[in-house]
C-alpha cells in the first residue's frame, strides 16, 4: 500500500515538471522571431560608436556610458559569457579562447562609424578599410 | 610638595596626549587608500595560440549568427 502511494506520488511532480518543460519549449519557439531583433537603444547606442566591441569578446564602453546603456551592456555581455561558456564546453577549449575568437569575427563585422578595441586597447572608429585585429585573428 | 605633584600631573596629561595624537595619525594612516589609476587589464596573450583561433572561428561564426540578439 505504501509504496503504491509512493510511486503515485512520486509521479506527480514528475508530469507537473513535463508540462512546464513542453511549456517552456513552446514559448522558446514562439519567441525568437521577437528575440532576435536588437534593443533599439543598443542598436542605437552602437551606432553612436558609444559601445564598441572589445578584442576579448566583450562589449565595452567607449565613453562614459549612461546607467541605461551601462545595464543594457552588462546585460548582453553576462548573454554573451554564458553562450562562449556553452561553446567552450562543446569545442574542448576555454571560455577565453572562444569568447578571443569570437571578439576577431565581431571586430570584423563592425560596420563603418562603429567602436571596436584595437590589439593595443584603443577605440578605433570603423571606417571602410579592414578593422585593425590581434594577428592571431584568422 | 603640591607643586611637583600638579606637575607630574601635567606630564602625565601631555603624555597621553601625545599618546592619543599619535594614534589617530596612526588611524589617518590606515584609513587612506590608494585607488588604482589605470584600469585592471586582462592579457589575452597567456592560453590563446593562433591554432586554436583557428580551429575555434568555425565554431565562433556560428555562435554569432546563431544568436544574434547578443551580438
Amino acid at each position: 500500500m505504501g509504496n503504491k502511494k509512493m510511486t503515485k506520488t512520486m509521479w506527480k511532480p514528475t508530469g507537473l515538471a513535463l508540462a512546464a518543460i513542453a511549456a517552456t519549449a513552446a514559448v522558446a519557439l514562439a519567441v525568437p522571431s521577437a528575440m532576435a531583433q536588437r534593443d533599439p537603444a543598443y542598436a542605437a547606442a552602437r551606432a553612436a560608436g558609444q559601445i564598441g566591441e572589445q578584442v576579448d569578446g566583450y562589449l565595452g564602453f567607449a565613453t562614459t556610458p549612461t546607467p541605461a546603456i551601462r545595464a543594457l551592456v552588462q546585460d548582453l555581455n553576462i548573454k554573451r559569457k554564458a553562450a562562449y561558456t556553452a561553446s567552450a564546453q562543446s569545442t574542448g577549449s576555454t571560455v577565453e579562447q572562444f569568447a578571443f575568437t569570437s571578439g576577431c569575427n565581431l571586430i570584423a563585422q563592425t560596420k563603418p562609424g562603429e567602436k571596436y578595441q584595437t590589439p593595443g586597447g584603443a577605440w578605433k572608429t570603423r571606417d571602410g578599410s579592414p578593422p585593425e585585429r590581434d594577428a592571431r585573428c584568422p | 610638595m603640591k607643586i611637583p605633584k600638579t606637575g607630574a600631573r601635567r606630564l602625565a596629561i601631555g603624555d597621553r596626549c601625545v599618546a592619543v595624537t599619535m594614534g589617530a595619525a596612526a588611524l589617518a594612516g590606515c584609513v587612506q587608500i590608494d585607488t588604482p589609476d589605470k584600469p585592471i587589464e586582462i592579457n589575452l596573450n597567456i592560453n590563446i595560440r593562433q591554432e586554436v583561433v583557428y580551429r575555434l572561428d568555425g565554431d565562433a561564426k556560428k555562435l554569432i549568427e546563431q544568436n544574434s540578439e547578443i551580438f
